[in-house]
């Protein structure tokens, strides 16, 4: 009976303890890659609500999720009592960062980018955030260590293209200056498709000039993607060398897009995806 | 189809008379209208209440600055804004379907629908080249304002296209407006092309309408335009009745005709062009509302308007209220909503009209 009377007495004085460093603090993490780099810096005790496209780690979906982090509405943000929000470039609309600031709470826009010191660059300003800048450094350096270690250089790099969806036929590929164009480059690969910036619909003469040895599709939730055999029978990706070999990569859309602690883990799985096999 | 008899009321009151049913009706929408405003301002994601706030002001205390942003800049200008979007789309239909002879009829029918989503995609994916000084000027208001002037213009374009020796023709209007919807439709679809995936995104949001981007600005620039549109609807209640018999028996009865529809016509653009402006697409308020009063008070637009009016805002506010609260602390875009109420109502009334109009 004692030992249980102590115990309970422990647990009470205790569990004040480890909270209370942060007790005032109130998180809202908007953007996969925030969540992902704040769960990584190991400050996610901090959070109380994430945004639609925080999937990862999947432990972060049972926060509260205050919609989409492009049309956010200002009472749902402000009805989880946040002290500071973090988001991804590109988070809105305007209207509702306007009312948040009117109601003095923090809102803190992350620089986004798609090559190696973008990450880096990322990691540390969402550390700042956090006012945790010596963690931000210590996990940047590691990640862009990792990311410098990757050994995906080669010779003669395959022409890869990233398809975002095929829908009625059409296929969306994307260009230049995205996620995707800078992922198959950290891959070792070289993007098929260059003639535009962004994800376009590409005609179908457009595939076969492209010419893609590799294809890479994300994977979803719910698969509504294209099957492997129907993709094979498309007229434009049937004359495509990819087409010949069968090459088809399939890798989770956050991991693969997100640019995050987690990009080198994407560079290494798609390098070992397009050159695996040889 | 209770809109075609509706010529046998222009006579003094007899058998038949709906307007005492009316005048309870016209009652009951405005206390339901008040209830909806009271609660537009205590329900929503975060447990503040305005009964408590008040209560904690009259006993003397400091309300909270979070409890102060939530009521005064989200929750104030969202209720009087939607209160005011609603009543706009309501009568705006209810004039349409007047004007036009035809239970079917919407505020899209002028061109005011298309012009305004035309106008407000061209904000989202060109709204990156403006000159920086307009762009500093407009700034997050760009997406309004442009929705605005494209409703407008497809209107005033289409107007003239109808009119003809100074008579408008509304079945010219009609037809013209498919097409200029057609054209639209396909401008929008190149800008649609070659949009990024973000401004993709922000498209499909404002397709889908919603309050929250509710601000005092907004309420202070649409709301006059809302309130004199809706000012009109004592002078059209008098002439769209008449209009139920035929433009010439109308013409015949003292109505000026012309004059009638062209102050329906700019009514209808105006109101509809600053509800869309600051709203985004909103669907079938301007369907239902109308409908569903013609089926209790009658087709008299002398009650028909002002009730649409007082119907429309109350609805609109218990649809936003569920657009808040459902998947709380997100939000679901509030076309859905109206559009869940108004698809199957827009069956019914098909089904029901299919015998009278033999369609």
């Amino acid at each position: 009976m004692n030992t249980l009377f102590r115990a309970i007495l422990m647990a009470t004085a205790v569990a004040p303890l480890s909270t209370m460093a942060f007790a005032e603090d109130r998180i809202v993490s908007v953007g996969g890659s925030i969540t992902e780099i704040i769960f990584a810096l190991g400050e996610e005790n901090r959070l109380v609500a994430r945004d639609t496209t925080s999937s990862f780690p999947p432990i972060a979906e049972d926060l509260p999720d205050v919609g989409y982090m492009r049309a956010l509405s200002p009472e749902g943000v402000l009805s989880v009592n946040p002290t500071l929000i973090i988001a991804e470039d590109g988070s809105g609309p305007l209207e509702t960062v306007q009312v948040l600031e009117s109601a003095e709470i923090p809102f803190i826009t992350i620089p986004d980018g798609f090559d190696r010191t973008a990450v880096s660059n990322k990691i540390q300003s969402v550390a700042e955030a956090l006012g945790v800048p010596e963690k931000g450094t210590a996990l940047a350096m590691d990640v862009d260590a990792q990311l410098a270690a990757l050994d995906t250089h080669v010779d003669d790099p395959a022409r890869v293209m990233f398809i975002l969806s095929v829908q009625g036929g059409r296929i969306m590929a994307s260009g230049t200056n995205t996620a995707a164009d800078g992922i198959i480059q950290l891959a070792g690969g070289t993007n098929a498709v260059t003639g535009f910036e962004g994800y376009k619909p590409l005609t179908d003469e457009a595939v076969t000039l492209a010419a893609p040895e590799v294809i890479v599709m994300m994977i979803r939730d719910g698969d509504h993607s294209i099957a492997d055999t129907a993709l094979w029978a498309h007229p434009a990706i049937a004359t495509t060398p990819a087409a010949q070999t069968q090459s088809l990569v399939r890798i989770d859309g956050l991991l693969l897009l997100g640019f995050g602690p987690r990009t080198p883990e994407a560079a290494e799985t798609l390098h070992a995806a397009i050159y695996g096999q040889n | 189809m209770a809109i075609l008899d509706a010529g046998i009321r222009l006579s003094p009151p007899q058998a038949g008379d709906r307007g005492p049913q009316a005048l309870v009706v016209l009652i009951l929408c405005a206390a339901l209208l008040l209830m909806m405003i009271i609660a537009s301002l205590t329900v929503g994601a975060s447990g503040t209440s305005l009964l408590q706030a008040l209560f904690t002001w009259a006993s003397g205390e400091q309300i909270g600055l979070r409890e102060k942003v939530i009521l005064f800049d989200i929750r104030a200008p969202r209720t009087l804004l939607g209160a005011l979007v609603g009543a706009s789309l309501a009568v705006s239909g209810a004039v349409m379907q007047g004007l036009f002879r035809n239970p079917l009829a919407d505020p899209g029918l002028v061109g005011v629908s298309a012009g305004a989503g035309l106008g407000a995609i061209l904000a989202i994916v060109l709204g990156g080249l403006l000159p920086a000084g307009i762009a500093a000027v407009a700034g997050m208001y760009t997406i309004p304002i442009a929705a605005f002037l494209g409703g407008w213009a497809s209107t005033l374009l289409l107007y003239r296209i109808a009119t003809r020796k100074g008579r408008t023709s509304v079945a010219v209007m009609l037809l013209a407006g498919i097409a200029l919807g057609a054209l639209t439709g396909a401008i929008a679809g190149v800008l649609v092309y070659i949009a990024d995936d973000n401004q993709l995104r922000d498209l499909t949001f404002w397709g889908l309408g919603s309050l929250a981007g509710a601000t005092w600005t907004k309420l202070l620039v649409a709301g006059p335009l809302m309130i004199l549109a809706l000012s009109t609807m004592p002078f059209l209640a008098r002439g769209l009745d008449a209009l139920t018999l035929g433009e010439a028996t109308a013409w015949h009865l003292g109505i000026p005709v012309q004059r009638m529809k062209n102050i329906a016509i700019l009514t209808v653009a105006c109101a509809t062009g600053a509800s869309v402006a600051v709203s985004g697409g909103i669907g079938f308020v301007g369907i239902v509302v109308p409908h569903l009063l013609r089926l209790t008070i009658g087709p008299s637009h002398k009650f028909l308007l002002p009730i649409s009016a007082l119907l429309g805002a109350a609805f609109l506010l218990a649809a936003d209220m569920v657009s808040r609260v459902i998947v709380a602390p997100s939000e679901l875009p509030i076309g859905i909503i109206t559009a869940t109420i108004g698809g199957p109502f827009f069956l019914f009334v098909l089904l029901r009209s299919r015998g009278v109009l033999d369609i």
